[in-house]
């Protein structure tokens, strides 16, 4: 082992560059899962419904064509929501805002999707701002106040959410109705212009190459760039980072603008792929599911594309589960325990690996040492 | 380490946050039935166990189930986008006719009926614009039937004063308050109605959100209000615990919700809406069944006791011929009912 590395592991015992810290992380991810499939298992057979009988379901139904297909549909708008949780967790910002980032950004382009008229990839692209200029401004919001005030974000960002919503609904209500026959009442029908369409008999959505197309731009900034390099070194010790220049007020602004952009496109697979319109009906829960995957995930790209995968393939399967007559709510039990437990055993590897490091660093010390005497 | 310990936190926040949406009641019955048709009902977040509008259904359900010989599958959806996947999954599994409760299951429907013609759908509360021949809207005029328990109110009220709770301010649940409030003033033209709404439209939480619903309604029984009117699913059961502790008067929805109370709170439900969702699932089946069922509008009025109120507990037997006198007006077309406030 080079004195580099024993360095930069001493300082740095988190420090995931060597291959088998990978190995471990996404080990010790795939670990949790498994325990939180036992421990549901255990939850369900004191219950008295048969885990196995339960699981072979999940299976059977989750790995037919169309059940796959849904799974990827719903890990769609999860993969960009937990992006813009990750791009706040690098910088340490935790952004609970997602939700009313997302709500925001499909609201707006709702509303000016339905009353432009562009050729249909303009549209969408013109949307696709649209979406993320609101996300990011109502981010915004939350930056500016920690930035000018000190304001938690955790706390700006859960109040915003609730103003969100009351704001929409104001101008939804007083401004931006469209009436029908339906009582299920939306805004103005967006163009067929503006609609991205389905694949495979409508199981899967086309947005999903946005998605993936958003993983990648995360990836390549916050991984392969200089300002992702100056993100992380923020977000991982702000003196260090100011001392080295970097202005932190300034990356946090930067941040949390990114996020709230990113977060502003969740609602969009929804919006130009199956209801057209905004309306009380819309889906909510991305923001909360979006933390959820980015913890699994770990914040790295890779992770957020298999977890939001998995997260898709459980809610996949709540349907067939309820027809065979297991409770669905299983399905967000494994979640919230597979979410303590990836918690809880990363906590005990890390620490596990920090001391099999700082052992063997030790030694390695001492050797010189022992030899002089 | 202070960075691991603020994200094991967010953990344990987020985790509770996904437990706390899955604090529903699960429990469905559906079980064996004989050999009539294989139904599926799609139930919307809430589902069976809400007390009010989703057990009408579920009623209505399991009546199909003992006198047509019909077997059900439901499935509850958690998300909006669980609609349209359960209308699939129903559908695949053989279901027909497949049920869908609740007005906001419209798009999905739209695609999934288009997809699957020889499988019949209903919708409850529902519309699709050009919509496929195998939909058959269930309509309801609940502004009617709350317009009876409006009078009814106002004639039991002593102080004047009455109030209604809302769920999500939504089109459907302001034809209750109008009919509510026409109602009431058309005994009493001075009358106050208290309104208020628990969330604004899209805020699931409102459906379920019995503390609210009680905190509101403690402060107008303080204020005078003797009587009030909720329709805001489980959230109800807040107001008919608030009825309760200041002896008051509380209106259920969409069920006889007196039958589900406990003997202390039956005391104080004088009445409830009934909108007779059981009574249009079970119409469905049946027509299925026998062959009759085209599609389009099936509308559920008071001329057609889709719409009512109930009686249990009696505590309405003294003002039974007025009620009944309004009732046939409003059938009549005498009296107009407004939709909107």
């Amino acid at each position: 082992m080079s004195d580099e590395s024993t360095v930069q592991r001493i300082t740095n015992p988190k420090a995931l560059k060597a291959p088998n810290a990978v190995l471990v992380t996404v080990a010790s991810s795939l670990a949790a899962v498994l325990i939180a499939l036992a421990i549901a298992g255990v939850l369900l057979a004191v219950t008295g419904y048969n885990p196995f009988e339960a699981y072979s379901k999940m299976l059977d139904a989750g790995l037919e064509k169309d059940k796959l297909l849904e799974a990827l549909s719903r890990a769609t708008p999860l993969m960009i929501a937990a992006v813009a949780v990750a791009i706040g967790f690098k910088m340490n910002l935790f952004n609970i805002g997602v939700e009313g980032q997302f709500l925001m950004g499909m609201f707006f382009a709702a509303i000016v999707g339905a009353y432009v008229d562009l050729p249909p990839v303009l549209h969408v692209t013109l949307l696709l701002v649209v979406a993320m200029t609101a996300g990011a401004a109502w981010a915004g919001i939350a930056a500016v106040l920690k930035v000018k005030k000190g304001v938690n974000e955790v706390i700006a960002t859960i109040m915003l959410n609730a103003i969100a919503l009351s704001v929409i609904d104001w101008l939804f209500q007083s401004k931006f109705r469209y009436e029908g026959e339906s009582l299920d009442v939306k805004t103005k029908p967006l163009p067929e212009s503006a609609w991205m369409p389905d694949m495979f008999d409508g199981r899967l959505t086309s947005f999903i190459f946005i998605s993936l197309f958003v993983v990648l731009v995360f990836w390549l900034v916050v991984y392969k760039s200089k300002f992702g390099f100056r993100l992380r070194a923020s977000g991982a010790n702000a003196v260090a980072a100011r001392t080295a220049g970097i202005s932190s007020n300034r990356m946090i602004v930067t941040a949390m603008l990114m996020s709230g952009a990113v977060a502003g496109l969740a609602g969009l697979p929804y919006l130009l792929g199956e209801s057209h319109a905004y309306g009380p009906s819309r889906p909510d829960g991305y923001g909360f599911n979006g933390i959820a995957v980015a913890l699994l995930g770990r914040n790295h790209p890779a992770g957020i594309v298999v977890s939001a995968i998995l997260w898709g393939f459980l809610d996949a399967v709540q349907g067939p589960l309820q027809i065979a007559k297991i409770p669905q709510s299983i399905v967000l039990v494994i979640k919230a325990i597979i979410l303590l437990t990836v918690v809880i055993v990363n906590e005990v590897v890390g620490r596990r690996v920090a001391k099999r490091t700082a052992d063997r660093t030790a030694a390695q010390l001492a050797l010189p040492t022992a030899v002089a005497a | 380490m202070r960075k691991s310990k603020r994200f094991a936190a967010l953990a344990l926040v987020t985790a509770f946050g996904l437990v706390a949406a899955s604090c529903g009641d699960d429990s469905s019955d559906s079980g064996s039935g004989g050999d009539g048709p294989k139904v599926g009902i799609a139930f919307d977040t809430g589902g069976r166990g809400d007390g009010t509008f989703n057990d009408s259904a579920a009623r209505g359900a399991d009546k199909a189930k003992s006198e047509l010989g019909a077997t059900v599958d439901e499935l509850e959806a958690t998300n909006a986008e669980d609609r349209k996947p359960n209308l699939e999954t129903l559908t695949k599994n053989g279901d027909n006719p497949v049920i869908a409760v609740g007005f906001a299951f419209g798009d999905g429907l739209a695609e999934v009926a288009a997809a699957n013609p020889d499988t019949s759908y209903a919708i409850v509360d529902g519309f699709i614009e050009n919509a496929p021949a195998n939909v058959t809207f269930l309509g309801f005029a609940e502004h009617e039937g709350s317009f009876l328990v409006g009078a009814a109110a106002a004639l039991k009220s002593k102080t004047g004063h009455i109030g209604f709770i809302g769920g999500q301010e939504i089109d459907l649940i302001k034809k209750f308050e109008a009919g509510y409030t026409a109602g009431a003033k058309y005994i009493n033209p001075d009358i106050i109605v208290e309104s208020q709404y628990l969330g604004a439209a899209g805020d699931n939480a409102a459906w379920g959100s019995p503390d609210k619903a009680k905190v509101i309604a403690n402060g107008w029984y303080a204020d005078g209000a003797d009587v009030i009117y909720t329709a805001a699913g489980g959230s109800g059961a807040g107001t008919i615990e608030a009825a309760v502790e200041s002896d008051a008067w509380a209106i259920g929805v969409d069920s006889d919700q007196y039958l589900t109370a406990t003997a202390d709170q039956q005391k104080h439900i004088l009445t409830s809406m009934l909108k007779r969702v059981d009574t249009s699932v079970f119409d469905t089946v049946k027509q299925f069944k026998e062959g009759t069922l085209k599609g389009g509008f099936a509308t559920y009025d008071l001329k057609s006791d889709g719409v009512g109120y109930s009686t249990s507990g009696g505590y309405l037997d003294d003002v039974k011929d007025q009620l009944d006198k309004i009732k046939a007006d409003i059938v009549a077309g005498t009296i107009v009912v407004p939709t909107a406030p």
